[in-house]
């Protein structure tokens, strides 16, 4: 005989095969900075430069020529298609963990040395190479768990965007 | 990835813990790369000297010992930093003594990078102060694995020496030093160092305005990759090719460009590209040249200029000789201020040849060390500058708030004698 509690395991472990086959995403890469984190995605559709790119201070794009311009990443998981400009990207990075502005995680398409020793030295879970283009596939507002230990980056809820 | 024995004795303390740290960093680097060992360095270009928000403050509470671990190794740890194991210079940074009274700079600033470049030097670093270090003497040899920071350095580097760099960061600079080693990854192997677009100008190519558009549009359409650059094109000079690579890793992040014939790993076309077959040839127009032009001018509206910035990146001789020739026997507007930034040697010969005299005499300033940029300063109350860098007008507007023009050599300083701009694309 089945009891209640094993019926209502089995029934909430078919709802998350469901929401896993239907409504998560997963992208499969490899970690470049290890650690998991969930928190809210702010993609940005062109890559970011660290230096006169951001204000570290308040951890905002400040690139006049960006679309996010003005927008703060602080908190959010970074997702972008790479780094560009000045080799001070690390720096500029790493300066926001040291004022607290620092994002909670970065996901990005392109690897370059300004992206990953960024990412090194902002030490945050950072995932990259994936099988899918993350720019493309997750939208801003999108609830995402990154887990560069098993390099992987799964969108658990679609945001309101 | 794989540590040779000495790599390995470093990393467990051998050499003592900064060097220890410095070889994690590397690792943790290294490994985020998913390099599959590391290489070594005899020349690395870095910085530690600037005083930023965030080191100054680490600065006080713990000295340079702890500001060097924990910006230029990225180290929590208290450790004495020893000198570097192999050459190791510094690029530009904040401005120096020379600016004080010139520049609305910070003495305080200026006061703690003369610590900083103390504990520098006292390391082994060469305070070159430049973002052209292959200005002054620090020229690496052909195939040389080097590290070096600063975007237009490192693509001259690669491009116009043919060393090998990647576009390395504070913290890779500051363990490089420290090692000798360096992920070899990237720009240090050779199949990664051949032509991946080829763009044709159909524009003839022959002033450094058009050395800078060139190179901005390119930058544009390759973003991280490596243009080889074709066409109707003259002989750029060691300050033409200063200002295209500037530009190409400004619109872009290009670290490695091409130009057949003229730069050592592109003999020719075909062999910018092999074994790769050419691809498809992208076409640079007059339309594309008003394009680049507009888009470096689309962040002014106002045709009163209060400041103009030239040497970016930090001027050569050559454009000294020129900026002093146009300025001969003339002077500034009241309502204008002139600064041309150049490396400190530079400046010595500036001074021995008297050109700075003749831009000093028009009321200009030849500065060193820093820019505007960098050190995050302009003249007080500039709304509006104009400059003939690429790079600069791309960047400054964002870092200052101010409006921007770019043109030529002639119209800023036409700038400067007026007031007003009146650079046109010709």
């Amino acid at each position: 005989m089945i009891s209640s509690e094993q019926e209502a395991a089995e029934s909430l472990a078919g709802t998350k095969a469901a929401l896993a086959s239907t409504d998560q995403i997963v992208l499969r890469g490899r970690g470049i900075v290890p650690g998991k984190i969930r928190g809210e995605a702010l993609v940005s559709p062109e890559t970011i430069s660290g230096w006169g790119g951001i204000d570290p201070a308040t951890g905002t794009i400040i690139e006049r020529r960006h679309s996010l311009c003005g927008v703060s990443f602080a908190d959010k998981v970074l997702v972008f298609p790479g780094a560009k400009g000045s080799s001070g990207w690390s720096g500029f990075f790493q300066s926001t963990r040291l004022l607290g502005t620092a994002p909670a995680a970065m996901v990005f398409t392109k690897m370059t040395t300004k992206a990953v020793l960024g990412a090194v030295v902002t030490r945050v879970p950072t995932v990259s190479e994936l099988d899918q283009d993350p720019v493309q596939v997750i939208r801003t507002g999108d609830f995402v768990e990154v887990d560069a230990d098993t390099g992987t980056v799964t969108i658990l809820q679609r945001g309101n965007g | 990835m794989q540590l040779t024995d000495d790599d390995k004795a470093m990393r467990d303390g051998r050499d003592g813990s900064a060097v220890a740290a410095a070889m994690d960093l590397l690792i943790r680097y290294g490994e985020g790369l998913g390099a599959e060992r590391l290489c070594s360095v005899r020349n690395v270009a870095g910085t530690s000297t600037q005083p930023t928000p965030a080191k100054n403050k680490i600065a006080a509470e713990g000295g340079w010992n702890k500001a060097y671990a924990v910006i230029n190794l990225d180290c929590d740890e208290d450790i004495e930093i020893p000198k570097m194991r192999v050459p190791t210079c510094q690029l530009q940074h904040g401005f120096s003594a020379d600016a004080l009274n010139i520049t609305p700079y910070s003495p305080h600033l200026v006061e703690l990078q003369a610590d900083a470049e103390s504990f520098a030097s006292d390391r082994g670093i060469n305070i070159l102060a430049t973002c052209t270090p292959y200005q002054v003497g620090n020229l690496p040899v052909r195939g040389e694995h080097i590290a070096w920071m600063e975007s237009s350095a490192v693509v001259y580097a690669n491009s116009v020496i043919g060393a090998k760099s990647n576009c390395e960061g504070t913290a890779s600079t500051g363990a490089a030093g420290l090692t000798g080693r360096i992920p070899y990854w990237g720009n240090h192997l050779d199949e990664n160092r051949k032509g991946t677009h080829l763009i044709r100008s159909d524009v003839r190519i022959d002033s450094f305005m058009d050395w800078g558009l060139f190179g901005y549009f390119a930058g544009d359409v390759v973003q991280e990759e490596r243009p080889v650059l074709t066409g109707n094109l003259g002989l750029p000079s060691l300050t033409d090719l200063k200002h295209l690579g500037a530009a190409l890793a400004t619109s872009g992040g290009v670290e490695i460009f091409h130009l057949p014939g003229v730069t050592p790993e592109a003999p020719t076309v075909t062999e910018a590209f092999e074994p790769a077959p050419l691809p498809d040839v992208v076409v640079y127009t007059e339309a594309d040249r008003r394009a680049a032009y507009e888009s470096l001018n689309n962040q002014g509206t106002s045709e009163d200029v209060d400041f103009i910035l030239l040497g970016c990146p930090h001027a050569s001789l050559e454009q000294i000789a020129q900026i002093a020739a146009l300025l001969d026997g003339k002077r500034l507007s009241p309502n204008t201020e002139l600064w041309v930034m150049t490396p400190r040697a530079l400046r010595s010969v500036a001074d021995r040849n008297g050109y700075s005299a003749v831009i000093e005499r028009a009321g200009g300033r030849l500065l060193t060390d820093s820019c505007p940029a960098m050190s995050r300063v302009a003249p007080e109350g500039t709304k509006v500058f104009a400059t003939d860098s690429a790079k600069q007008a791309h960047y400054l507007p964002a870092i200052l708030g101010i409006e921007a023009w770019f043109g030529t050599t002639e119209d800023c300083i036409n700038a400067a004698l007026t007031g007003k701009w009146n650079g046109a694309l010709r």
